[in-house]
């Protein structure tokens, strides 16, 4: 397993909570090789459930809580590759901790403005057609930082509070007519199994158009933490309506205005009112390579890549500046582009070892252009704490070191 | 009911019918009206779905000081978690403050959400009783009801939360 050449390589360090070493480095040019050219030993031996390599350290980022059962973790987006986020690293927020669900035991109840009520075992949702579908996961006070100018110092800070997983399950249109949808029926409650029995209203419209119950993430089963044995999923919608543990749903004529509808996720605006049913996540962009933490080793080629996201469809343009702003390069998006997914960006740069400032921004089928921190405070004020989706700016010293800075 | 074959839904779907959807694939049960009613604890904004029971603030007040007060504070205020007590002006202050008594646009959710989801580490365990009792004491304390109002299914949805009218459609 020599190096293939001697031109520069770069690789990822290991430190992420401690905040990321970065690195490109050198090749030895022409050396004596440090280590045999062949193993002169056999392997670890074949095993029921892989493992990743012992050298690979990336984790989600956990803040002390007093109540770390409703708290939040988050995805380390500069350790992970193309638009997949890993399970075992897709963020986490709960509000009453991960509850052990029994797959053997479990139902979900659909109830209300149904023709008949019906439940369904786990093997029932099993039987039926399924789809399987890449979506982001975002809460919507993801980014909550970055309405004040400073801003997080990490893209897991920053960011870290959204994933992206291919999900496997049932439309939840099938289910909803397994039970007859009655005529006023125009909302949906879902609720989930864990202890606080968190609930959001959704409407039918979005549940029919493209609700599913999924049960299957990233090729395996949901992670108890994402919502074992099944969650809803509504693409593009804010994470909270992403209902886990799901158990039940109820068909009513109108929103029931929840605590997490009301008191949590809305947008108070400067006048002291509030948009609620803010579901839909507007578009957004981060470079997370290189991003905030990292160090650049020297000047030479570097590839800066990032992801982008749209809760209204496919994102079809993603460009980044290297001189604070001044131009904009087309970055190259990664195909095949999905709807309501994390789409890969990259752009090849050669950085001349001076100081700059590196920011991302992009569009999405419906036009949706991201806009910088002044834009968006023009329009929502600054009393909402949710729904940030600024121009982020990375900072890039002399020495290589990468820091936020204002967009 | 008749259920088609899962076979005569797929000559359907080959034929590019229309009427696939209202189509049923027999999988799943009925779910009794008992097993619906042990679950079905929603409490909307309109608060139809109440249960039996009563409280006042009075008696809300024991309630509140052994299970709520190592939480939210002596009298709703002060402590590590959410602040209870407060009125819609304060959504202007920066930052604005956020509470039952400043933000919440219905009594009855707070009943919805204090039954399923408090105390935090017991969520679930309070009587209606307890919950009504509480309730009213939180709005007591927001100078909403009286000390001695009796909270139940009917006049719980008679309370009229000041922010009420602050929330406005998404308009993006």
């Amino acid at each position: 397993m020599k190096p293939r050449d001697a031109t520069r390589r770069s690789f990822l360090g290991t430190g992420a909570l401690a905040g990321a070493a970065w690195t490109a480095c050198t090749a030895p040019e022409a050396e004596a090789p440090a280590e045999p050219d062949q193993p002169s030993s056999l392997g670890t031996p074949v095993s029921r459930y892989g493992q990743r390599s012992p050298y690979e350290k990336a984790a989600r980022g956990v803040r002390e809580s007093q109540t770390p059962e409703a708290a939040s973790s988050r995805t380390p987006l500069d350790q992970t590759y193309g638009i997949i986020t890993p399970s075992a690293l897709h963020f986490e927020r709960h509000h009453a901790g991960v509850p052990e669900v029994d797959p053997a035991t479990h139902k979900l109840l659909i109830h209300g403005l149904v023709d008949r009520p019906m439940a369904f075992s786990v093997d029932d949702i099993k039987r039926l057609p399924s789809v399987s579908r890449v979506h982001f996961v975002e809460c919507s006070g993801n980014s909550g930082g970055e309405w004040s100018p400073a801003g997080a110092p990490t893209v897991a800070l920053s960011h870290g509070l959204a994933s992206c997983s291919e999900w496997t399950g049932v439309p939840l249109r099938i289910l909803l007519e397994e039970a007859g949808i009655q005529p006023e029926a125009k909302w949906i409650l879902a609720e989930g199994a864990d202890a606080c029995l968190m609930q959001r209203s959704a409407t039918l419209e979005k549940a029919l158009e493209e609700g599913l119950v999924a049960y299957g993430q990233n090729g395996e089963a949901i992670r108890p933490e994402q919502g074992y044995p099944m969650r809803l999923i509504l693409p593009g919608w804010e994470g909270n309506t992403n209902v886990k543990w799901l158990r039940r749903i109820k068909l009513t004529a109108g929103p029931q205005y929840v605590k997490d509808e009301t008191s949590k996720y809305t947008e108070l605006m400067e006048d002291g009112t509030a948009w609620i049913f803010t579901f839909e996540m507007d578009a957004k962009s981060v470079i997370t390579a290189p991003s905030g933490g990292h160090t650049i080793d020297g000047p030479g080629f570097l590839e800066i890549s990032g992801l982008a996201w749209s809760g209204r469809g496919k994102i079809t343009q993603a460009e980044v500046s290297t001189d604070a702003g001044q131009t904009w390069a087309e970055a190259e998006l990664q195909t095949p582009v999905y709807s309501k997914a994390f789409t890969r960006f990259r752009l090849p740069w050669e950085w001349d070892g001076s100081e700059t400032v590196l920011l991302s921004r992009c569009r999405d089928e419906s036009g949706y252009l991201q806009p910088g921190r002044a834009e968006l405070i023009e329009e929502r004020g600054r009393k909402s704490a949710y729904h940030c989706n600024r121009i982020k700016a990375w900072r890039i010293a002399a020495d290589g070191s990468v820091t936020n800075a204002e967009a | 009911m008749l259920k088609p074959s899962l076979l005569s839904v797929s000559i359907l779907l080959g034929l590019g019918a229309a009427v696939v959807s209202a189509q049923s694939y027999g999988v799943g049960r009925s779910a009794s009206a008992e097993e619906v009613a042990a679950w079905d604890v929603t409490i909307g904004p309109e608060g139809h779905e109440l249960p039996e029971g009563s409280g006042t603030a009075k008696d809300g007040a024991q309630v509140y000081e052994v299970r709520c007060k190592e939480c939210h504070g002596e009298e709703g205020v002060g402590g590590d978690h959410a602040a209870l007590i407060g009125n819609p002006a304060q959504l202007k202050e920066t930052p604005p403050v956020k509470t039952v008594g400043s933000y919440w646009p219905y009594a009855t959710t707070l009943f919805d959400y204090t039954r399923r989801a408090m105390p935090f580490e017991e969520p679930g365990t309070l009587t209606a009783d307890q919950v009504y009792a509480v309730t009213a004491y939180v709005l007591y304390l927001n100078g909403l009801v009286g000390e001695d109002d009796v909270l139940d299914r009917e006049s719980l949805p008679q309370v009229v939360m000041p922010n009420r009218e602050g929330f406005v459609r998404d308009p993006r």
